[in-house]
C-alpha cells in the first residue's frame, strides 16, 4: 500500500519535474503556483507512504528504496522550508529532478532489501539514518543554490535587457539559501558520520578506515568542512563554491554507491 | 452621454503653453466652482499636472464653450491658445478619460503617477460639488478600466529610466536594498537622481567623493551623507555594496586590481557599479571579476530602450481593452438615458387608469371588494400589456446607436416631454442608485 501513495507523490512530483526545465527557459508564476501546489500534494501523499512504512511493524528503514524515498522526502522539506522563507520556487530546478528521480527508483516496486548487520541496534540505526539524510539534503539544496547563483550571476553579466526578467531569485538571497543550507546541513552530517561510526564498533567491534564506504563519507564530509570554512572565513562564492559544492556531490554519489561494493555498509540480499 | 472635454498635453503644446495653463494645488477647488457656474455646464473638474491641463465636463446640451471659459480664465487670447488644444465629445471624451488614467496618454507610457493624480483631482472636484452623477459614473469607471489595464498587461512592469533601471539591477544584485549603502564617485546631476532613487528604495547611507572636496560636501549635506576625500577613494570604496560613478577622468579609476582589492576586504560581498562616466570610469578587466557587476552608460540605456519597446507592445494591448471598456460604458449610459422616460411612461399611463377607475366608479356607485379586485386586475393587465411593447422597444434601442430617436418618439406619442421635466428631480437618485451599482 505504501507503494501505492509513493507513486501517487511521484505522479506530482513529476509536475515540478517539468516545472524544472520550463523555469530554466521562461517565466511564469501560474506554472510555478502550480508547481508549488503539485509538490505539496505529493509531500502528503509521500508522507502517508512513509508512515505506512513505520507503522508496518518492520524495521525496514535501513533498505534502499526506503532510505531514497526518505532522502527525497527531507529534500523536499528543506525546499518547503526556503520556500516559506524566501517565497521563491526555483531551487526546485535543481530539487525537484532529483526528488523524481530518487521517488522514482523508490517506487519501481522492488521488496526492500535490508540490512541486517545493524537491525539490532535500531535506535542508533534510526539516529544514523534520519541525521546522515538531513546533511544529505541539505547539501542538495546548496549544491542547487551554487548552480543557481552560477546561473544568475552569468545572467547579470551578460547585461541583456530580457535577463532582467526572470525567474531566479536575486543573487544574494541565492547566496543566502546555499550558505544557510551548508550551516544547517554540516552539524547533521557530521552527527550521522559519528552514529555510524558508533553503529560500526557496536556491530563490528571497530572502524574500517579503508572500506570504501567510510573514506568516502569521509571525503564528503571533509569537502562540505572545507566549503563552510572557505565561506565562512573567506567569503567564497560564485563559480569557486559551485566547484567545491559539485564536487562534494559527487562524493556524496559515489559514497552512497559504495553501499554495493562495501564490506560494512551493505544492503544484504 | 454629453460629456465634453477640452485641454492641453505634452504632445500638443510647449511648455511655455502648459504653464500659463496650469493650476496651482488651493486653486483647484475655485476654478472647479467657476467651471461649473459657466453656462451650459452642469458638472466639471480640472486635471492639472505638469504635463496636462484639462477640463473635463458634462454639459446641459452636448456643446459648451470651454474655449472660451479657457480664454476668459486665463485671461489669454485665442491665437495664443487655440492652436494648441484638444477638444473631444461624447465617446471620444471617454476615450481619452481611459486612455489618460491608463497612463496610455502619458510622456512615459505606463507611469503610474497619472492615475494617482487623477484621483486627487476628481477628489478635489468632488468635495465642492462640482462632480455629481455624470462625471461621477465617468471617473468611477476609468479608475476600474486604469486597474484593469495595469493586471491584465504588463505596460508599467519595466523601468523605463536610467536610475529606475539601475535601481531594478541592484534589486536583482541584493535583493532587498535595506541597509545597502551607496557611494557616489563624482558628484554630476544624474549620480544624484540615481542615488536619490536608491535612497527612496531603502539604501542605508551615502559617501560622496569628488576631486573638489567642497561639492562633495554640498551633496552628502542633501543625503545626510558623508563626504570622502578623493585621495581616500581607494580605501573607503569597499564600504559601499553600490557605487555610482561619473567623474571626469580620462582614463578608468577603477582598474582590476581596486576590484580584486575591494573583493578582498568585502570577503567577496558582490559590489555593483553603476559607471555614467564617458569614458567609462570602470575598466572592463575589473568588470570581469566575479562578485564586480558593471553596467556602463551604455549596458543602461540599451535596458531602458528594451523595455520602452516592451511598453509599446503592451500598450496596443492595453488599448485594446480601452476600446471594449469605451463601448460597455456607452452601452450602459445609453441604457440609464432610457430609464427616465420608461419611468415616465409608466407614471403617465398609470395616471390614466386611476382616472378611469375614479370615473367608472363615479357612475357605478360603490362596488364590492371582488368587483373592486377584478377591475384592479384587469386594468393593470391591459395597460402592462400595452407598456410592454413600447420598453422592450426602448430597451433594445439604449444599446443601439437610434436610441435618441426612439426616445424623442415615445415621448412625443405619449406627450411625456412636460412630465419627464417635472420628474427630473426625482428620478435622479434612482438612475444614480444604478449607476453605483454597475460601477463597482
Amino acid at each position: 500500500m505504501s507503494l501505492l501513495w509513493l507513486r501517487f507523490a511521484l505522479g506530482c512530483y513529476f509536475i515540478g519535474l517539468v516545472y524544472a526545465f520550463v523555469a530554466l527557459t521562461r517565466t511564469s508564476d501560474l506554472f510555478s503556483r502550480i508547481a508549488l501546489h503539485a509538490a505539496s500534494t505529493g509531500m502528503i501523499f509521500h508522507f502517508v507512504s512513509l508512515v505506512e512504512v513505520f507503522l508496518s511493524g518492520k524495521v525496514v528503514w535501513a533498505s534502499v528504496h526506503n532510505d531514497e524515498s526518505l532522502l527525497a522526502f527531507f529534500s523536499m522539506t528543506f525546499f518547503m522550508i526556503i520556500y516559506a522563507i524566501y517565497h521563491t520556487t526555483s531551487p526546485g530546478v535543481v530539487v525537484f529532478p532529483i526528488v523524481f528521480f530518487l521517488t522514482f527508483v523508490a517506487a519501481v516496486g522492488q521488496q526492500p532489501v535490508l540490512l541486517t548487520a545493524f537491525v539490532s541496534h535500531n535506535g542508533w540505526l534510526i539516529a544514523h539514518i534520519i541525521l546522515i539524510f538531513t546533511g544529505y539534503a541539505a547539501l542538495v539544496l546548496s549544491f542547487g543554490a551554487s548552480l543557481l547563483y552560477l546561473l544568475q550571476e552569468s545572467r547579470l553579466k551578460s547585461k541583456k535587457p530580457t535577463n532582467m526578467i526572470s525567474f531566479l531569485p536575486a543573487l544574494e538571497v541565492i547566496d543566502q539559501i546555499g550558505y544557510r543550507s551548508l550551516l544547517l546541513g554540516f552539524p547533521f552530517m557530521t552527527l550521522g558520520l559519528l552514529t555510524g561510526s558508533v553503529l560500526a564498533i557496536l556491530v563490528y567491534g571497530h572502524v574500517n578506515f579503508l572500506d570504501p564506504k567510510f573514506s568516502l563519507s569521509m571525503l564528503t564530509w571533509a569537502v562540505y568542512m572545507v566549503m563552510v570554512f572557505t565561506r565562512w572565513n573567506s567569503g567564497w562564492r560564485g563559480r569557486r563554491a559551485a566547484v567545491l559544492a559539485t564536487f562534494a556531490f559527487v562524493a556524496a554519489l559515489a559514497a552512497w554507491a559504495a553501499n554495493y561494493f562495501s564490506t560494512i555498509h551493505r544492503f544484504a540480499s | 452621454m454629453r460629456y465634453q472635454l477640452i485641454g492641453v498635453n505634452h504632445k500638443s503644446a510647449p511648455v511655455e503653453v502648459r504653464e500659463r495653463l496650469a493650476i496651482p494645488e488651493s486653486r483647484l477647488p475655485d476654478t472647479c466652482r467657476d467651471l461649473t457656474a459657466y453656462p451650459g455646464i452642469e458638472e466639471g473638474m480640472v486635471i492639472s499636472t505638469c504635463n496636462r491641463v484639462e477640463l473635463v465636463t458634462h454639459t446641459a446640451n452636448g456643446s459648451a464653450d470651454l474655449r472660451g471659459f479657457l480664454h476668459d480664465h486665463f485671461h489669454l487670447k485665442a491665437e495664443e491658445l487655440d492652436a494648441h488644444l484638444y477638444e473631444f465629445r461624447e465617446k471620444d471624451a471617454v476615450r481619452h478619460i481611459f486612455r489618460v488614467a491608463a497612463s496610455l496618454d502619458s510622456m512615459v507610457v505606463g507611469e503610474a503617477q497619472i492615475l494617482g493624480q487623477v484621483k486627487e483631482a476628481y477628489a478635489t472636484a468632488r468635495a465642492v460639488g462640482a462632480v455629481r452623477g455624470q462625471l461621477d459614473q465617468l471617473f468611477s469607471r476609468a479608475f476600474a478600466v486604469a486597474k484593469r489595464v495595469r493586471t491584465e498587461t504588463a505596460v508599467g512592469a519595466s523601468s523605463v529610466s536610467i536610475a529606475s533601471v539601475a535601481v531594478e539591477l541592484a534589486k536583482k544584485i541584493f535583493g532587498n536594498l535595506q541597509g545597502k549603502n551607496v557611494f557616489i564617485v563624482g558628484a554630476g546631476k544624474m549620480s544624484e537622481l540615481a542615488a536619490r532613487h536608491l535612497m527612496a528604495h531603502g539604501c542605508a547611507s551615502i559617501f560622496v567623493a569628488n576631486r573638489t572636496y567642497d561639492r562633495a560636501i554640498g551633496l552628502a549635506q542633501k543625503f545626510d551623507g558623508q563626504a570622502i576625500r578623493f585621495d581616500d577613494l581607494y580605501e573607503t570604496c569597499d564600504r559601499a555594496d553600490i557605487v555610482i560613478t561619473s567623474t571626469g577622468a580620462p582614463h578608468a579609476i577603477f582598474r582590476r586590481e581596486h576590484g580584486e582589492q575591494f573583493l578582498a576586504r568585502r570577503k567577496n560581498r558582490p559590489m555593483f557599479f553603476i559607471d555614467i562616466a564617458v569614458p567609462r570610469d570602470v575598466s572592463p578587466d575589473m568588470a570581469k571579476l566575479d562578485g564586480i557587476f558593471a553596467y556602463d552608460i551604455d549596458d543602461l540605456q540599451q535596458a531602458v530602450t528594451s523595455h520602452v519597446a516592451d511598453r509599446q507592445k503592451e500598450a496596443e494591448r492595453a488599448e485594446a481593452i480601452i476600446a471594449s471598456e469605451v463601448e460597455k460604458f456607452e452601452a450602459r449610459a445609453n441604457t440609464l438615458d432610457v430609464v427616465p422616460t420608461i419611468v415616465s411612461l409608466q407614471d403617465h399611463l398609470e395616471m390614466i387608469r386611476q382616472a378611469e377607475i375614479d370615473r367608472v366608479r363615479g357612475r357605478m356607485g360603490q362596488l364590492t371588494p371582488e368587483q373592486e379586485m377584478a377591475v384592479e386586475a384587469l386594468t393593470r393587465g391591459i395597460i402592462n400589456k400595452v407598456m410592454h411593447t413600447p420598453i422592450t422597444a426602448l430597451k433594445t434601442a439604449a444599446k443601439e446607436s437610434e436610441g435618441t430617436t426612439i426616445v424623442d418618439v415615445v415621448r412625443r406619442l405619449f406627450n411625456l416631454q412636460v412630465k419627464e421635466k417635472e420628474k427630473a428631480e426625482p428620478t435622479q437618485p434612482s438612475a444614480k442608485k444604478d449607476e453605483v451599482g454597475t460601477c463597482q
